[in-house]
């Protein structure tokens, strides 16, 4: 697959740059996950996801926001491989533009819900005392609430529309990652390599962010894929109850909600879109198992 | 250089209380390489880290070349005083490759040359540049510890406190390194305070040492006095004759003294 | 005594039949690089003994040890591998529970690794000893195996994290949690190498008297030449995954392998001061393996 030269600088005992040294730590990481066919399999999946809403406009055959009214709710055929819902639409178009929407909520989801937990755990887990008390309280708050009710409270208040959706996804995302970067900290905070970090002279930023983050990124990476099928679906959640994305912007999970009342009759309008979410949702997940041997600190 | 007085370390309150370290006085020389041995949690390492600034609470005073320290410590201190610890496998930060370990302390402390610094310090331990760019992970116990000591030499400090550096490491690793440690000393003119087990060790390396039981200083004597068998408190000679080796009926005339 | 207080299970009077039979045991691992050949074709019987493995770092004493328990990630293979006659290899996750730490136990050589840094200690000694049953309670039990292995406060390491423990004392609390287990074997991977020299030869005395007493296999990994030489039965050397050299752990001194001999140069005595230590010269032919007919 790679050329054995290239391969050799990738696995050299004695790299000759940071960079080097980064890459070859890299492809090992890689090598392990693509031993793993599952987890090749959720990694398809998301290429072929983003593959999708990049070339959006090139895939889908028809137009996914409008369509004529004498197209209305047909069957899977040739001319629509999905069928049509009951606006005349390409059921198949809005999946692939749909794509785009839910990519961007993960995405940013992911951006922001992470660093947030990272930054609160670490904080709290490091200075101790009652910094930490305070903002594991605030932790255990947002924790207390289902996540699904808590993000609709939130973007009932914050109004539709999907930049309220992917904040109010984010704000109830955070704990559990604040949770897990605390935990590890914990396991951290104690040992000789921060004692000698610290017996550089180093203050409490350098510390928190060059030395202790780099410990909890890698289960927080782990965390982050395998809750990308929760979020799929909490955002399908809103979009299902209106709060997500304004129509007539396609988005899955409304597009569920629309097909709602023809399930029995035609069945295919909420199908579909209940088979795209439950796949990319399988896909992270299978990814996040993969990454889990990757970069289990205790497996090595 | 070290002048310790009076130093008392508490852990813990109530029921949890502990006295580590129970008014605790020591005076090391200039120059000189200190020998701290003593029963398994008698404070030996809690003495190092109230040296090190890296415990919080400890009363007493503890002056290093002249200056009276504090709590905290500044930057400056660190410059002056590193430390190396026991366990190889934890002292280095599994994420970071060497070169980061031994540039770390040169950002820190603004200084420029970096490149040219660390590759010094690896030459001084006697590892190549090959070894600049690996992890942890790809070191023996033996390389790592070397650069656990090349972290605490890249600073030039005058005095480096060593926490049983070479109990982890097989006796030719430890020779290596003993002899690196002896190479360092007489080059660069650096103190030592050195906590170890193996009696051998202190014997071969230090000028006096001291031994510590339950958090007090019982005896400072000479190394050479370990070779003779003079030393003065029992605690002292049933560590000398334990140190011989395995003998089932001495461990049952073992007394608690 | 320290034994006193284990309680005695049925004795078993094989002593025909060895507890522990090993024979070419090779542990190989699948690196990006090609394969690592860390464990070759080592081959050892012990009864109710003291069998001590030397070496330097990286020789695969450790690794030894842990395919002994199926514990190494590596690929073992052996041409014989049985415990009190019963078959090692290939046993299923089951099979094994009921050996691992209940009938085989280890004491692993990082004790700051291998303690929970999340769990009190005596959380962790109890859980060692979940399976034990017996008249007193799991936590007086604890107290008694903590005091035994000569921690002086036994109540408060009970209820002490790992990080608030000394190097030596958490090594201690890893026998201790071996001790609860009661096992009929036990792998010790440098088990007192924190411990000072008193406590180390207390520590010792209780795997001797369990050795004497109730039968108990040991192997005991070290460093330390002179306390193998006086503390073990039998000595196997192991040099780049290999043994070298196996010898009655007394006439350790008078070993005739260059290896062995190297390293007995390179400790430094306190009675025998020198101005500078001898450094071992590794000759790579020392891994190769035996000439034909040899051993
Ligand atoms: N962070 C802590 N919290 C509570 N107790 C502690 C802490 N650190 C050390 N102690 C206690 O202080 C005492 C002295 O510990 P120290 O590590 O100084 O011993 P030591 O002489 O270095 O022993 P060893 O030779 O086993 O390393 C021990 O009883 C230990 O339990
Ligand atoms: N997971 C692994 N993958 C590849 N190689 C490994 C792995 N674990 C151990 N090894 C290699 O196996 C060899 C034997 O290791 P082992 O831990 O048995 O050494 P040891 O004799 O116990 O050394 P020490 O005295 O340092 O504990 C080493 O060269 C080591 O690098
Ligand atoms: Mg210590
Ligand atoms: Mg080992």
């Amino acid at each position: 697959m790679i050329s054995a030269p290239f391969r050799n600088w990738l696995l050299s005992d004695t790299p000759d740059s940071r960079f080097q040294a980064r890459m070859g730590r890299f492809y090992l990481g890689w090598l392990t996950f693509a031993k793993n066919p599952l987890a090749l399999l959720g990694l398809i999946i998301l290429v072929l996801l983003i593959v999708m809403a990049i070339f959006a406009p090139w895939i889908s055959p028809h137009n996914p926001l409008s369509g004529e009214l004498e197209d209305r709710l047909l069957p899977p055929s040739g001319k629509f491989f999905l069928g049509t819902d009951e606006n005349g639409r390409d059921i198949f178009s809005r999946i692939v533009f749909g794509a785009r929407t839910t990519l961007y909520i993960i995405g940013l989801v992911a951006v922001t819900a992470a660093p947030i937990g990272l930054l609160i755990g670490t904080t709290a887990g490091y200075v101790g005392g009652w910094v930490e008390t305070a903002l594991m309280r605030i932790t255990d708050a947002f924790l207390a609430f289902p996540k699904l009710i808590l993000a609709l409270a939130f973007a009932a208040a914050l109004g539709p529309g999907l930049e309220n959706a992917v904040l109010a996804i984010a704000i109830t995302s955070w704990p559990p990652y604040a949770r897990i970067a605390r935990a590890e900290t914990l396991t951290v905070r104690n040992s000789d390599y921060l004692a000698a970090a610290r017996m550089t002279g180093a203050g409490p930023f350098r510390i928190l962010f060059g030395h202790i983050m780099p410990m909890c990124v890698p289960s927080l990476i782990v965390r982050v894929s395998l809750d990308m099928a929760g979020i799929i679906l909490i955002a399908a959640g809103l979009g299902f109850l209106g709060l997500g994305v304004a129509p007539p912007q396609p988005e899955w999970g409304s597009m569920v909600a629309e097909g709602r009342s023809q399930i029995l009759e035609q069945w295919w309008v909420c199908t579909y879109p209940g088979i795209a979410i439950c796949i990319v949702s399988l896909g992270f997940n299978l990814i996040g198992d993969g990454l889990r041997d990757v970069l289990d600190p205790r497996g090595k | 250089m070290i002048d310790i007085d009076n130093l008392s370390v508490v852990f813990g309150d109530g029921e949890n209380r502990v006295l580590a370290v129970d008014q605790f006085s020591l005076r090391v020389e200039a120059g000189e390489s200190f020998g701290l041995v003593g029963e398994s949690g008698s404070g030996k390492s809690t003495v190092l880290r109230a040296v090190a600034g890296l415990l919080d609470t400890w009363t007493g005073n503890i002056a290093v070349d002249g200056a009276k320290l504090g709590r905290k410590r500044s930057r400056d201190f660190y410059a002056k005083v590193q430390m190396v610890f026991q366990d190889p496998f934890g002292s280095l930060h599994p994420k970071h490759t060497i070169d980061r370990i031994l540039s770390e302390p040169l950002i820190v402390h603004d200084l420029d040359n970096r490149e040219a610094r660390v590759r010094d310090v690896l030459e001084q331990v006697q590892l190549g540049p090959s070894f600049r760019f690996r992890y942890p992970h790809q070191l023996s116990g033996g390389q790592r510890q070397r650069i656990a000591i090349a972290r605490a030499l890249i600073l030039r400090p005058r005095i480096i406190l060593l926490d049983e550096p070479t109990s982890a490491l097989d006796v030719s690793i430890q020779a290596e390194i003993l002899n690196l440690l002896d190479d360092i000393r007489t080059q660069l003119g650096v103190t030592y305070l050195l906590v170890s087990h193996d009696l051998g060790v202190v014997a071969h390396m230090c000028n006096r040492f001291a031994v510590m039981r339950q958090g007090k200083l019982i005896e400072v004597a000479e190394s050479a006095h370990l070779g003779t068998g003079a030393l003065s408190h029992a605690y002292s000679r049933q560590l000398l004759l334990a140190s011989k080796g395995y003998d089932r009926a001495l461990v049952d005339t073992f007394a608690d003294l | 005594m320290v034994c006193a207080m284990f309680s005695t299970r049925v004795e078993n009077k094989m002593t025909q039949t060895p507890i522990l039979d090993v024979q070419n045991l090779n542990v190989r691992f699948d690196t990006p690089k090609g394969e690592f050949h860390a464990v070759k074709d080592v081959s050892f019987t012990m009864g109710r003994e003291k069998l001590a493995i030397v070496g330097e770092s990286g020789s695969g004493k450790t690794q030894t040890g842990r395919a002994i328990l199926g514990l190494t990630q590596g690929r073992i293979t052996a041409d014989r591998m049985t415990f009190h006659g019963s078959n090692l290899l290939g046993l299923s996750p089951v099979a094994w529970r009921e050996i691992r730490g209940r009938r085989i136990a280890m004491v692993m050589q990082d004790p700051k690794y291998s303690l929970n840094p999340v769990m009190t200690i005596g959380d962790q000694l109890i859980e060692a000893g979940h399976r034990h049953i017996g008249t007193i309670s799991p936590r007086q039990r604890s107290l008694e195996m903590l005091e035994a292995v000569k921690i002086r406060d036994p109540l408060r390491v009970f209820r002490a994290w790992p990080h608030e423990l000394s190097g030596g004392m958490g090594q201690r609390a890893m026998i201790a949690m071996m001790l609860m287990a009661e096992p009929e074997m036990l792998i010790a991977d440098e088990p007192t190498s924190a411990l000072d020299v008193t406590v180390r030869l207390q520590v010792l005395a209780i795997l001797d008297d369990l050795v004497k007493t109730r039968n108990m296999g040991l192997i005991f990994i070290s460093h330390d030449l002179n306390l193998v030489r006086t503390f073990a039965d039998r000595v196997l050397i192991m040099y780049g995954g290999r043994v070298v050299e196996e010898l009655p752990a007394r006439d350790l001194y008078s070993a005739t392998h260059p290896y062995t001999r190297g390293l007995l140069a390179c400790a430094p005595e306190v009675d025998n001061p020198k101005k500078r230590l001898a450094i071992l010269n590794r000759d790579p032919a020392w891994a190769n393996p035996p000439p034909r007919g040899g051993r």
